[in-house]
């Protein structure tokens, strides 16, 4: 069970696919148009419960609860070898005269 | 009663919400027709560059470094014919609050709607401009909201994307964060209304009246450190606000005759409402996918006039490639010292081409940098290209690249090549837009005049592109 007063991240359709607006490309709008936000939990719930939560703004969002003590995964990504021979061209190029 | 949430009813109230939201009626610049009086507009705000300067120096924006890049310029001279290759500047924006010029936009927007009494402000951004955003509301002790188009159907984001989304939430935003399309526009309209924020809109003209310090200090800082105005200028266009607002200063401080060049990655072919294609792109800003369109038709935003129209100041457009400006962040980290963008590296890329043009004591400024992060870094944003089935490999980008397929390498500097866009073409397509969307067939004196002051032409022009 997630407490009451827990920092979670909840998610919510805004609009289901069918809903979505004419100007768009068709594999958008075979997708419906999904929301996320976070904020303190309002009362007990499991996660994929229905909830509330109070955002950092002060704001009262609904959604499924998806996520407890949410936190960044992004990274500076894996080994790009282009990156050394870039470096390693600039180098040799200006070697001398730097 | 409570109001009715659903898309219609929100989108049908968008006019009440904005006007509500941003404490200004655009009614009263209207003509009625194609022309509305875009200096009015930008009096309105009732702050001077004076003033400006002075709302930026209290939050920590403006007076940043005008850092001579002497390798790079050294290095573009091995490729240019002698005598030739211009000197570089960059005007080191990253030394900003939050890290880019949003903040400029932002401390006077921030400033404004304190001023007017809001509770908060809320933009709709997926770039540098909400954690500017953010920044400034923490400073100047308002609540803040960023709406970000950030992952695909599958819930991936965009890297660069997921950065700002932290940045935001280090000054303690609230960020919102949505799936790929422009109904975007309706989530934040019904947060705007139900919140009564103001509408830190990048398009308003508090927000370019900010930029235009960028372009005074870069004119006053050239003279002093070269003793003379730049003789080009080259800022990286997405939204056309750093165009505007960089034009503008530098016509304010005099100088005229410093040519302006909007610098673009090409991501020709690729749609920015793609679920599918949102992930194939390697940037996520400072490309044609927004350049093109928001410089012919700028009153596509969520503002009824955008302050920013690029088309009344460029003197050219050129496009880059990604893997130019993927090569141009390492020049700029191996060869000067300066871990920057890549997001504003776009207008470096395009000025080491563009200097091998211009004679050796000629002067050429690009106008930002901006931060990096986790993310927000070349090898994250080509790790992930990788990782989306995008092809990398060092070979001629002019020739081999394509948008969403490959993210091509210059095999050595000599194959960065700045390409001009048809500029006359972007003036004619703004032309015909703005008659269309007014559904004028017969435009008035006033009109013609509006058109060719919009696409930096003259009547003449706009009157043979309207077939009169």
């Amino acid at each position: 069970m997630v407490k009451k007063g827990e920092w979670v991240r909840i998610h919510a359709v805004v609009l289901k696919a069918d809903e979505r607006t004419g100007k768009i490309p068709e594999d958008t709008k075979k997708c419906d148009l999904e929301m996320w936000t976070k904020g303190t939990l309002l009362a007990d719930a499991e996660i994929g419960d229905e909830v509330e939560v109070e955002t950092a703004v002060g704001r009262i969002e609904k959604g499924t609860l998806i996520e407890v003590h949410p936190y960044y995964t992004h990274s500076y990504g894996k080994f790009v070898p282009e990156i050394i021979e870039i470096d390693k061209q600039l180098r040799a190029i200006m070697g001398g005269d730097r | 009663m409570a109001l009715a949430k659903d898309y219609d009813s929100v989108m049908g109230r968008s006019n009440d919400i904005m006007k509500e939201a941003l404490g200004l009626d655009y009614k009263e610049f209207e003509s009625g027709s194609v022309a509305f009086d875009y200096e009015a507009l930008m009096k309105s705000t009732g702050y001077t560059l004076e003033e400006v300067a002075k709302i930026q120096s209290r939050t920590a924006v403006g007076n940043t470094p005008l850092i001579e890049l002497r390798n790079i310029s050294a290095l573009a001279r091995k490729y240019a014919k002698p005598g030739y290759g211009a000197r570089i500047f960059a005007k080191d924006e990253a030394a900003n609050a939050s890290g880019s010029f949003k903040a400029r936009r932002a401390a006077c927007a921030v400033a404004h709607a304190k001023k007017l009494g809001y509770k908060g402000v809320i933009a709709a951004t997926s770039g540098n401009y909400g954690a500017a955003v953010a920044s400034q509301a923490a400073m100047q002790g308002l609540k803040c909201i960023i709406v970000q188009e950030c992952y695909d159907s599958h819930g991936v984001g965009q890297p660069e994307i997921v950065e700002k989304a932290r940045k935001c939430e280090a000054y303690g935003a609230e960020v919102v964060q949505l799936t790929v399309g422009p109904e975007l526009f309706y989530t934040f309209l019904s947060i705007l209304e139900d919140t009564g924020y103001f509408n830190a809109s990048l398009y308003s003209p508090f927000g370019i009246a900010g930029i235009e310090t960028l372009g005074y200090e870069i004119a006053m800082q050239c003279r002093e450190i070269v003793g003379k105005d730049p003789e080009m200028v080259v800022c990286t266009n997405a939204g056309g606000g750093m165009m505007t607002g960089t034009a503008r200063g530098l016509i304010k401080a005099g100088a005229t005759d410093t040519k302006l060049v909007a610098a673009s990655i090409d991501l020709t072919g690729l749609s920015m409402a793609s679920d599918v294609q949102f992930n194939k792109k390697s940037c996520t800003t400072g490309h044609t996918g927004f350049g093109v369109p928001y410089a012919t038709d700028p009153d596509h935003s969520d503002v009824p006039r955008s302050a920013a129209r690029p088309l009344r100041y460029m003197d050219r457009y050129v496009t880059v490639k990604q893997g130019d400006v993927m090569y141009a962040t390492e020049m700029l980290a191996n060869l000067e010292g300066l871990e920057r963008g890549p997001a504003g590296n776009t207008a470096l890329a395009a000025a080491f081409s563009l200097a091998q043009e211009l004679p050796e004591d000629a002067v050429i400024v690009i106008s930002e940098t901006d931060y990096t992060g986790a993310g927000k870094h070349i090898q994250p944003q080509l790790s992930f290209a990788r990782d989306n089935g995008i092809d990398i490999y060092f070979g001629d980008p002019n020739a081999e690249d394509m948008p969403g397929v490959n993210v091509v390498l210059p095999k050595d500097p000599s194959y960065i090549k700045a390409i001009d866009a048809d500029l006359n073409h972007f003036r004619q397509s703004l032309i015909k837009k703005s008659c269309k969307k007014h559904g004028v067939t017969n435009p008035s004196e006033a009109d013609l005049k509006f058109l060719a002051e919009e696409t930096k032409t003259d009547v003449e022009f706009v009157k043979k592109t309207l077939g009169l």
